[in-house]
């Protein structure tokens, strides 16, 4: 009997204008990733509700990544600078509450960094993929 | 025992409803026993002589009942607001959810209140009267005599950590006015914080596994006013029913205290009306001392129409990812 490979479900949360611009730059330069990534589009960061990413984790999510436009350049001027403060205060509650804290990450990845976006996937595909299945925030109705 | 007296306030609110500057009371009124002290709504003299309550057991928070009462209101409303329920009436305030010219606010002194449960710890069950008029609180049982305690041993978690006896807030004080106090509500935090996520795991998971939604804390929550709550949505899945597993009370109560970050005034109402005695208070504190790490000192209510941390932004925030360094360096 073979037994499976563990591999990391992941989801990335990417901003219309820079970061899914930037997974399509990875693409066309046939750049390899994950393909246990599985990318949502949102017109901007700041559209993540803090909800979204406890609802990933739900559904059987391993991490979850949100990429936005660096800070300064948001197609909207200000989203991601909220997208910072949020994120910033809900990943402290996370790991308040126990969860690990390298399942959660903000990255900003501009239209042009396609290389950084495959970078940045491989990495964080690695970390989660060595802390291992979600535990702390799984919910069992949802697993196969 | 507290400063001001019963018939103080009863006389106040006599004599405003009888020149008629107010039409209705926002007061305290005796529940079952005499330790569930509920809130009510007083509109004569007679009742309020009948009924009134002022004593060690007053906790509720009236801010929030201000946003229900001045809607139906025609005339103004009188309330009266103890020091740490002030700084719930601005930022109410700020938020524009009641009609400032409709409520007449007087402040009152208070001296902390107390734990019916840590009374029940020390007298056991069968209570059938607590007076607290004198030095020493007197506890009647069923089974034993007359027993009296300490107030001190029996004070509330939040008024142990008392941040303020000044009200911010009022249209008449009653009785002196206090200070800003140096408080040591950070302390748990930190313990908690220095723990590892596993131990930290543990203790939120013991903590949590007790919620039986009951949805007490949002309802008395003074920050929570939405008039449409999201998990009140029957399309969320998780709209007011038990929670199902342990994802559930995690999500519901991140997201309780998510909303109300920056602010929340710190009140503790939450923790006090909980049945299951989960200390929610903790997880709203953590946020607030996240804010003052971060963002700079802030205290949500202190003044009318300051704006809240997480509805602003400056361009040298900190990075999400840098969080967790720059906080245990702190801690």
């Amino acid at each position: 009997m073979q037994i499976e490979e563990y591999k990391p479900l992941i989801v990335a949360f990417c901003c219309n204008w820079c970061s899914y611009a930037g997974a399509d730059l990875a693409g066309n330069n046939r750049l390899a990733y994950p393909a246990d990534v599985k990318i949502i589009r949102v017109p901007c960061s700041c559209r993540v509700n803090p909800m979204f990413i406890l609802r990933a984790f739900q559904r059987g999510a391993d991490g979850v990544i949100i990429c936005g436009c660096h800070p300064g350049d948001c197609h909207y001027t200000s989203g991601n600078y909220f997208t910072r403060r949020r994120m910033a205060m809900l990943f402290s509650m996370l790991d308040f509450l126990g969860i690990e804290r390298e399942r959660t990450r903000v990255e900003w990845v501009s239209a042009a960094e396609g290389a950084k976006f495959a970078a940045t996937m491989n990495d964080f595909a690695e970390t989660v993929a060595a802390l291992g299945e979600n535990k702390r925030l799984e919910d069992l109705r949802c697993k196969k | 025992m507290q400063k001001i007296s019963r018939e103080q306030l009863i006389d106040k609110a006599v004599s405003l409803l009888s020149n008629n500057t107010v039409e209705a009371v926002l007061g305290w009124k005796k529940g079952e026993f005499d330790y569930d002290v509920t809130p009510a709504l007083f509109t004569s003299a007679d009742k309020l002589a009948a009924e009134f309550v002022w004593d060690d057991f007053c906790g509720a928070n009236f801010s929030k009942y201000l946003v229900k009462h001045t809607k139906k209101a025609e005339g103004k409303i009188l309330v009266f607001l103890k020091p740490c329920d002030t700084y719930s009436f601005n930022q109410l305030l700020t938020e524009h959810r009641f009609d400032r010219d409709k409520v007449y606010a007087v402040g009152i002194p208070c001296d902390g209140m107390v734990d019916i449960d840590k009374i029940k710890t020390l007298c056991g069950e069968g209570i059938v009267a607590v007076d607290c008029t004198g030095d020493t609180l007197r506890v009647n049982t069923l089974y034993d005599d007359e027993k009296a305690i300490n107030k001190e041993d029996v004070l509330a978690e939040r008024c142990l950590h008392c941040k303020s006896k000044k009200h911010v807030a009022y249209d008449e004080l009653l009785g002196e006015d206090g200070e800003v106090l140096a408080s040591n509500r950070f302390d748990e935090i930190e313990k908690l914080e220095a723990m590892t996520p596993d131990e930290r795991f543990a203790f939120w998971q013991n903590e949590l596994s007790r919620c039986i939604r009951c949805n007490a804390c949002r309802d008395v929550c003074p920050a929570c006013t939405c008039e449409k709550c999201v998990f009140a949505n029957p399309d969320s899945g998780v709209e007011n029913k038990a929670a199902a597993n342990s994802f559930e009370e995690k999500m519901f109560h991140i997201i309780r205290a998510f909303h109300v970050a920056g602010r929340c005034t710190d009140c503790g109402e939450c923790s006090r009306v909980c049945p299951q005695n989960i200390p929610l208070h903790l997880l709203n504190r953590k946020f607030i001392k996240d804010i003052n790490t971060f963002y700079g000192e802030y205290q949500a209510g202190a003044e009318v129409g300051s704006r809240a941390p997480l509805v602003d932004y400056t361009t040298e925030d900190v990075e999400p990812g840098e969080v967790f360094d720059r906080g245990d360096q702190d801690a």
